[in-house]
């Protein structure tokens, strides 16, 4: 009878001491495994890995590799479209059929980091090129 | 909804109907997860719900306004059993992680010092003839004596604390009985620091018409109305029908289809046809209309939204807090702590909504695995209630981005997309009419899509007598 709950609250406390390290405020760091939480309407994330995890994995997932249900997110990984660096941009800017828009959530500096990532990753290996001066010319 | 709607009501009006539903269960959105359910989302990550018995989470609508009469029309003619959902509660909290040293505050403290300062502050202008211009002297003494009754102030129009303000903020200690300690009227919280907290910003939160008493829930969870809907027409419902193409011509509409479970081709053929699909997939589906409702139908982008239910051993907000049912309002991420407005002063567990979130807080937290998202809801939440760590049970966390059946929570019109495209969605092409929430002016909730079903049908009713 006790197994359970001591199972559970030794889950709870690794789970708690995590996400200690997730408190609404914390921003800045964007190493490769620490997560956060933007208060208010901005993405705070800089880096383009973060910004992935924190926006774009929600949809075509962690792995790039999209998803299938009802309908489908497209993969991104090993995707010939995400080497027309305009047209990725312009879909994180303002959004494509269903898939909302980032360009008010995001700064030029971040739609520049997430497109270069998302182009240099998941078995995409297009030029890192995109500049935050491209980005806002497609605004 | 919007299809069971249909389904229900030209079935009644004498025509023959068929309803293709892509999940194994009816309801869509308006959806209730309970212990047992298993789901799978997008992605593949699988939770398998353990609430107890009698325990639910509403992961998509969770109340119903008293001017939503469609809805409501359902409950009643159904016999669907509605009790109070509870949207203000004077006594749950709200919490700002940078006011107050992050304790969270008392709505009814918040609210009665917050119009006590405001009534001051006014009643000190119209003393000093600051407002002359505005108000005639009579007018003046009248404002003078509704402030005081609003700001709960003394004669001399000040607010301070004692018997006044306490009877609505509560007392320090409260009357009793027999030789119990006299009530001591409770402290204010100081002015400016009140101002600075912002915690006003949820003051009004019951007062838009959508969240207005009387606010109700259908007793055992949200879905009770769409199955009522859904065992009106049960032998006219194809579950696991993913629908792959819509085709029409002079004759009639052809829908192409695949049974998940087998893999099967299917086609469906009828007169005319009602398409429910939300924008989301629909944009994504073949679908023989003309250009100005393909464009509609491309426009639209989808919303997300992330829900987390949280069972605990004892329901300690009831127990330790005196909160039963209502809203605790943060500006932590979770956002809100929804508390369950039924089943009060139960011994044994009960799941509470341990975060409904929105904007870019809900994409992060949408994108990670369920586990970590309902570690994040227990982290945050414990600051408002200790109680968490020692009180959890289990959880069950709702990513709608990764919702297989609609990918993404409802359709996010701007004033610019209605103008151009929802006159054009909402036609009817040939012989196919599109409704739900999506072509509605209620997004989001069931009553858009109960209205949105309801006009559709009636003009392609019209349509169909009149040739």
């Amino acid at each position: 009878m006790d197994r359970p709950t001591l199972i559970l609250s030794v889950m709870l406390m690794a789970l708690l001491m995590r996400a200690a390290t997730v408190s609404a405020q914390a921003v800045a760091q964007d190493s490769a495994r620490t997560f956060t939480i933007s208060p208010g309407y901005r993405f705070t994330e800089k880096s383009g890995e973060a910004l992935y995890n924190a926006t774009c994995a929600g949809c075509h997932m962690p792995d790039g590799k999209g998803a299938q249900g009802a309908g489908h997110y497209p993969a991104l990984a090993d995707n010939p479209a995400v080497e027309a660096a305009p047209y990725i941009i312009g879909n994180v800017l303002h959004g494509r059929k269903a898939m909302p828009s980032f360009g008010d959530a995001m700064n030029d500096d971040q739609v520049a980091a997430v497109v270069n990532y998302t182009r240099t990753h998941f078995g995409n290996r297009f030029a890192e090129s995109v500049t935050p001066g491209q980005v806002r010319s497609l605004r | 909804m919007a299809g069971l709607v249909a389904a229900f009501e030209l079935r009644n009006a004498g025509y023959h109907v068929q309803v293709l539903e892509y999940d194994d269960r009816a309801g869509g959105r308006a959806w209730t997860v309970r212990g047992g359910d298993r789901y799978t989302e997008l992605g593949g990550a699988t939770q398998d719900c353990d609430f107890a018995d009698g325990l639910y989470l509403n992961p998509g609508p969770w109340r119903i306004p008293y001017h939503h009469q469609g809805v409501l029309d359902y409950a009643k003619r159904l016999k669907v059993p509605l009790e109070p959902f509870i949207q203000v509660n004077y006594n749950a909290y709200l919490h700002s992680t940078e006011a107050f040293g992050g304790r969270p505050q008392r709505f009814r403290a918040v609210q009665t010092d917050y119009q006590g300062y405001i009534a001051e502050l006014l009643s000190k202008a119209i003393r000093k003839n600051a407002l002359d211009d505005a108000l005639s002297v009579e007018d003046a003494h009248l404002l003078l004596e509704s402030l005081r009754q609003w700001g709960a102030l003394g004669q001399d129009g000040s607010y301070q604390a004692g018997r006044r303000s306490s009877e609505r903020r509560g007392f320090a200690t409260a009357h009793g009985g027999g030789l119990m300690p006299s009530a001591v009227p409770s402290d204010l919280l100081p002015r400016d620091p009140l101002l600075a907290s912002s915690l006003w910003q949820w003051l009004s939160s019951g007062n838009e018409q959508d969240f207005q008493s009387t606010i109700f829930q259908p007793v055992g969870g949200m879905d009770r109305i769409a199955h009522a809907l859904y065992s009106q027409v049960a032998s006219a419902v194809v579950f696991n029908a993913k629908v792959t193409a819509i085709l029409q011509d002079e004759q009639g509409v052809t829908v192409r289809y695949t049974d998940t479970t087998t893999r099967a081709e299917r086609n469906a053929h009828a007169d005319w046809l009602v398409c429910t699909i939300p924008l989301s997939i629909l944009s994504q589906i073949d679908i023989a209309v003309g250009p100005d409702m393909r464009a509609a139908i491309d426009a639209v982008p989808y919303e997300t939204s992330v829900k987390i239910g949280l069972q605990f051993g004892r329901r300690f907000w009831e127990e330790d807090e005196q909160i039963y049912g209502g809203i605790t309002h943060t500006d932590l991420p979770i956002s809100t702590i929804g508390y369950p407005a039924t089943g009060y002063g139960s011994t044994g567990p009960a799941v509470l909504l341990g975060a409904y979130m929105w904007g870019p807080a809900s994409y992060e937290m949408g994108a990670l695995p369920p586990a970590e998202r309902i570690a994040v809801a227990l982290s945050q939440g414990s600051q408002i209630h200790p109680q968490y760590a020692r009180e959890y049970q289990t959880g069950f966390a709702m990513s709608w981005s990764r919702s297989p059946f609609t990918n993404g929570c409802f359709a996010a019109w701007t004033d610019a997309l209605r103008e151009a495209h929802y006159a054009n969605l909402c036609q009817i092409d040939g012989r196919i009419v599109l409704a739900g929430e999506h072509a509605s002016h209620i997004p989001a909730w069931q009553e858009g899509a109960v209205l949105s079903s309801l006009d559709a049908i009636t003009r392609l009713h019209r349509r169909i007598v009149n040739g």
